[in-house]
């Protein structure tokens, strides 16, 4: 299958220097054009990623205020020594800090995405959109699952790096269905969850990182990458 | 330069049999609505090249109920496979011998 696909490509690539016949070209183009849509989700927009980063940092920056009270530093694990009552405090302030980035984060990822599919006049919600999103979420659920877990049994020591290792993972296996740049952001939030796993203690730091900073360096990448263009070229086709 | 073009497969002449060719080529299956709004066709059309694929062996069609409502999932065959994989080398050749 990825044997055709790569054949077709390196097909388009040389047609791409010729004019003679349009006839096997017109059709190598729509053969490639077709593949392309009906098997990667390609209206997920780059903004969505900066905008759920930006949203991130934002709510990492809160969680850091917050902490920052009785702890100077990005500490979460040293929590554990704290009376019972602090604890609870601040897991009831992080969790629903946590729970509206997140809702906020889907939210601005879906407008743009919308966005984006309407401007190129595709549907949103289509089977490949469906299988991407079933994708990510099986993974995404079940480090959801063992976040609770890991909060039921205290541990907080283990949560940056769970939820990261598990976003990863959720991205990584999504990213069979959409563009190639989600697969490289999938394994970077792996090793970033494994490296917070190795140097507990600096979990907001972690998460900044990989919620916010990747979110913004990866979204940016993808919009310019096959946003920014798409514009220009309909711009010149438009002429 | 007479046969290095090989035979023309008269199956993939049309636009919406080679799409769907095309989009088969790339998934395991696929249902009647979704191939629908991917080739931008109507209903009838779309079902006469079908069945004209099925009959042919190059498609296999499964039909199924979700819930109530009929799911007919449609994939490729190996027979059809290779049938456009030669379609493929077919079009490569043609361009490849222009450019000589």
């Amino acid at each position: 299958m990825v044997i055709i696909i790569n054949f077709c490509f390196t097909l388009q690539y040389k047609v791409l220097y010729m004019e003679q016949n349009q006839e096997p070209i017109q059709q190598l183009t729509a053969i490639r054009n077709l593949m392309e849509r009906s098997s990667r989700f390609i209206s997920l927009s780059g903004l969505s990623g900066v905008s759920a980063g930006v949203i991130a940092l934002l709510g990492t920056l809160m969680a850091f205020f917050y902490l920052g009270k009785e702890e100077p530093f990005f500490n979460i694990g040293s929590y554990t020594l704290l009376p019972a009552q602090k604890i609870n405090q601040s897991m009831w302030f992080l969790l629903i800090d946590a729970v509206v980035v997140l809702v906020l984060a889907l939210l601005s990822g879906i407008y743009f995405t919308t966005r984006k599919a309407r401007k190129e006049g595709q549907k949103v919600w289509d089977h490949i959109a469906r299988r991407m999103v079933i994708n990510l979420l099986i993974p995404l659920m079940t480090g959801g699952l063992f976040c609770i877990i890991l909060l039921y049994h205290r541990l907080f020591l283990l949560l940056a790096p769970a939820t990261l290792i598990f976003y990863g993972l959720a991205l990584l296996n999504a990213s069979k269905y959409t563009y190639h740049e989600i697969r490289v952001l999938g394994l970077i939030e792996i090793l970033l969850g494994l490296l917070a796993g190795w140097l507990t203690g600096y979990g907001l730091l972690f998460w900044a990182m990989g919620f916010g900073v990747m979110h913004i360096f990866y979204g940016m990448m993808m919009y310019f990458r096959h946003e920014d263009v798409k514009e220009e070229e309909c711009k010149v086709n438009s002429e | 330069m007479k046969d290095i073009i090989g035979k023309l497969n008269k199956q993939f002449e049309s636009r919406i049999r080679l799409g769907i060719m095309s989009v088969l080529s790339v998934n395991e299956a696929i249902d009647f609505v979704s191939l629908k709004d991917l080739m931008d066709t109507s209903d009838g059309n779309l079902a006469s090249h079908l069945n004209a694929l099925e009959r042919n062996g190059l498609i296999d069609v499964k039909k199924q109920f979700i819930g109530r409502k009929p799911n007919t999932r449609y994939s490729i065959t190996p027979k059809g496979n290779e049938a456009f994989k030669e379609h493929l080398e077919y079009l490569a050749r043609l361009i490849n011998q222009q450019t000589i």
